[in-house]
C-alpha cells in the first residue's frame, strides 16, 4: 500500500532512497562509520513518501511536534497505525521549526507544573526512544525579578513547583552573578535585579531534531506523512466528522485532530467549532557564534527579553508576542531595535555582537495562557491547540495524552483541566504569570 | 513598520496605537447569562483575512476608532 510514487510532490524532490514500510536502519556510531567508509553511500531517507489513501482511521492536521508526536504515540502506545499527518507545507515549518527551544516545567498552577513535568520526563529519554539525537541540554533556567511583585510571583512558583517535586528556588543577586557571567547585577541599572527563580532542570533542545525524530519514528510504525497537503474543508454530518477535504483530494475519516497552532482557528472554523484563540506573531533573533560563555537560560519579564547560547555558540534572543494579532510572519525593525536595547541593559558586554537573522512564527494565544485539549462538541473532532508561545516543550506529553484521548475516547487525567469547555464555566488555568515572556 | 490611518490624525506608525481587539457585539450586561457573557469575553473569530477591529491612538489623539484590516497581509482600509 505504501512506497507509491504516483501522488503529487510531497516535499521530497527525489524518489531516491524510498523505503518499504518497516524498521528504518538504526543510527549508531557503527552505522556512521560504515556510511562514511562506503563509496558514494547515500543515507536512506528518514521517512517514506507514501501515496495519499482515500481513507484513514485518524487524520492529524499539522506536521509540527504536536501532530507528529500524537501520530507516533497512537502507533507506539495504542497500535493504531492507519494514521495520516497532513501539513500544508513541510514538516516543522510552523512554530516547531521557529521556536527558541526552551524546555522547563516551573509553571504557576499545579495542573500546569504536573503536565509540563511529565513532558520533561519524556524528553529525558526521547533520544533513546526515537534513536535520534535531540541534543537535550539541561543547563538551568533563570527568571529574573526586577521588582517586588515579580519576586512574589517567583516565590509562589517555587512553592508550587516544590510541592509537585519540581526543582525550583528563589536565589539572590550574588548567586545569580556566579551563575551568569556578564550579567549586569549592579544596583545602578534602570531595573536592578533583585533575585531570580532558579530552575536547574530547565534547558534547551534541538527543535528540528525533535520534529524529525518523531516523524521518522511514526513513519517506521506505519503512519503516513503527507507534506504539501493543505486541508481546505472538514465534512461534518449530524455533528460527527466524516472526512476532510484537501488540495489533493478528499479523505474519509471519523477522527480528526487539529494540531495547527497558529492556524487553529481556521481549521476549527471548518468543523464549526468556536475557540477562544487569537493568533499573534512572535519574533526571535540570533547572533553570529562566539565562544561559549553562557550555560544557563536567562529570562527577564520586566525587560521583555530572554537569551540562551546554542551549542554552536550563537546567542538566541526572544521576546513577548507582537502587540497585535496577525497571520503575517514578516519580521519588523522595531522588534530588533527594542530587543537590542533590552539585551544591552542585561548584558552591556554584548554591544559589539552582530545579529545574523531574525524571524517570526505564529502563536495561538488563549485567555489564560494554557492550552485547549481534548474532544469538542463535534464527534470525532479533537483539538490540541492554544500553544501560544510555550508549546514546544509540551510536544511529548501532548502527543501521549492526545493519542490516549483519541484511542480510548476518554480524556486522560493529565489534560482534564485544559478541556475546551472551561471558558464557558469560567474554570481558567491562569499561567500568565509563568508564560508571558519566558516561553 | 506598518501604518494605520487614524480618522483624526491621518496615517501614523502602528507603534503609536494600542490594539483593542475584534469588534464583537456586546450582550446586555443586565440580562446576559454568565455563558453569554463569558462567550463575549473569550471567544474570538480570529479570521485569516479581512476583519473589523478597535484601535486606540494612545500616543496621538487618544481616541478609539474602528478599522478594517487584512490579518494575512496587514493591509488596511482607509476610513470612510
Ligand atoms: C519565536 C518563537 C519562540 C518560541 N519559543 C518557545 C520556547 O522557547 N519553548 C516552547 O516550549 N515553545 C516556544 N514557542 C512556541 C512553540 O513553537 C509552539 O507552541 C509549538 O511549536 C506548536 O507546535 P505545533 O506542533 O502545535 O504547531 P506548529 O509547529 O506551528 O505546526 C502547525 C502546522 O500546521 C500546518 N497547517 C496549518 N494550516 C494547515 C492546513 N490548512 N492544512 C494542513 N496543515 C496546516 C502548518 O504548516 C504547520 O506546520 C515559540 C514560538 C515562536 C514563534
Ligand atoms: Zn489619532
Amino acid at each position: 500500500m505504501a512506497g507509491g510514487n504516483n501522488g503529487p510532490s510531497n516535499g521530497h524532490p527525489s524518489t531516491n532512497g524510498h523505503r518499504k514500510p518497516g524498521k528504518p536502519p538504526r543510527y549508531s556510531a557503527f552505522s556512521l562509520l560504515k556510511h562514511g567508509l562506503a563509496p558514494r553511500a547515500e543515507w536512506p531517507r528518514a521517512w517514506r513518501s507514501p501515496a495519499l489513501q482515500p481513507s484513514y482511521d485518524v487524520v492529524i492536521i499539522g506536521g509540527g511536534v504536536h501532530g507528529l508526536a500524537t501520530a507516533y504515540y497512537l502507533a507506539a502506545n495504542h497500535g493504531i497505525t492507519n494514521v495520516a499527518v497532513l501539513d500544508k507545507g513541510y514538516l516543522g515549518g510552523g512554530g516547531s521549526g521557529r521556536n527558541t527551544a526552551i524546555l522547563r516545567s516551573n509553571y504557576l498552577t499545579p495542573e500546569g507544573v504536573r503536565f509540563y513535568d511529565r513532558s520533561m520526563r519524556l524528553y529525558e529519554h526521547l533520544a533513546a526512544d526515537l534513536n535520534f539525537n535531540v541534543m537535550f541540554s539541561r543547563r538551568g533556567h533563570l527568571t529574573l525579578a526586577h521588582n517586588d511583585s515579580s519576586l512574589r510571583t517567583m516565590r509562589w512558583r517555587a512553592e508550587v513547583n516544590k510541592l509537585q517535586g519540581v526543582d525550583s528556588e528563589v536565589i539572590g543577586p550574588e548567586e545569580i552573578a556566579k551563575l551568569v557571567p556578564y550579567l549586569d547585577t549592579s544596583t545602578s541599572t534602570r531595573y536592578p535585579i533583585l533575585g531570580a527563580l532558579y530552575h536547574p532542570p530547565g534547558g534547551i533542545i534541538r527543535h528540528d531534531a525533535v520534529v524529525w525524530g518523531y516523524a521518522r519514528g511514526a513513519d517506521s510504525l506505519g503512519v503516513h506523512l503527507h507534506q504539501n497537503t493543505e486541508v481546505t474543508g472538514i465534512d461534518v454530518a449530524e455533528d460527527r466528522v466524516i472526512g476532510v477535504r484537501t488540495n489533493r483530494g478528499r479523505i474519509a475519516t471519523r477522527n480528526v485532530v487539529n494540531c495547527t497552532a497558529g492556524w487553529s482557528s481556521v481549521i476549527s472554523d471548518m468543523a464549526g467549532v468556536e475557540l477562544p484563540v487569537q493568533t499573534s506573531p512572535l519574533q526571535a533573533a540570533v547572533t553570529e557564534p562566539v565562544r561559549p560563555f553562557l550555560d544557563t537560560v536567562v529570562v527577564s519579564g520586566t525587560l521583555h527579553v530572554y537569551v540562551s547560547q546554542t551549542d554552536r555558540g550563537e546567542l538566541v534572543f526572544g521576546a513577548s508576542v507582537d502587540p497585535f494579532t496577525s497571520y503575517s510572519m514578516r519580521g519588523s525593525l522595531e522588534f530588533v531595535e527594542g530587543l537590542a536595547g533590552h539585551v544591552l541593559e542585561l548584558m552591556p558586554a554584548l554591544s559589539k555582537m552582530r545579529l545574523l537573522r531574525q524571524w517570526a512564527g505564529l502563536c495561538d494565544m488563549t485567555p489564560d495562557y494554557s492550552p485547549i485539549m481534548g474532544a469538542t462538541p463535534v464527534d470525532g473532532f479533537y483539538v490540541d491547540v492554544g500553544w501560544g508561545t510555550y508549546g514546544f516543550k509540551a510536544g511529548p506529553v501532548s502527543g501521549e495524552a492526545m493519542a490516549e484521548c483519541v484511542a480510548t475516547q476518554r480524556t486522560p487525567e493529565i489534560i482534564a483541566a485544559f478541556h475546551p469547555g472551561r471558558f464557558e464555566t469560567g474554570q481558567l488555568v491562569g499561567e500568565k504569570g509563568a508564560a508571558a515572556v519566558g516561553h | 513598520m506598518i501604518q494605520l490611518p487614524c480618522p483624526w490624525c491621518g496615517p501614523r506608525n502602528v507603534s503609536e496605537f494600542r490594539y483593542a481587539g475584534e469588534v464583537t457585539p456586546r450582550p446586555q450586561p443586565a440580562t446576559a447569562t454568565p455563558e453569554q457573557w463569558r462567550r463575549y469575553l473569550y471567544v474570538r473569530r480570529n479570521p485569516r483575512g479581512w476583519t473589523e477591529e478597535n484601535w486606540y491612538h494612545s500616543a496621538g489623539c487618544r481616541q478609539f476608532f474602528k478599522l478594517r484590516r487584512d490579518t494575512d497581509s496587514n493591509a488596511v482600509e482607509e476610513p470612510r
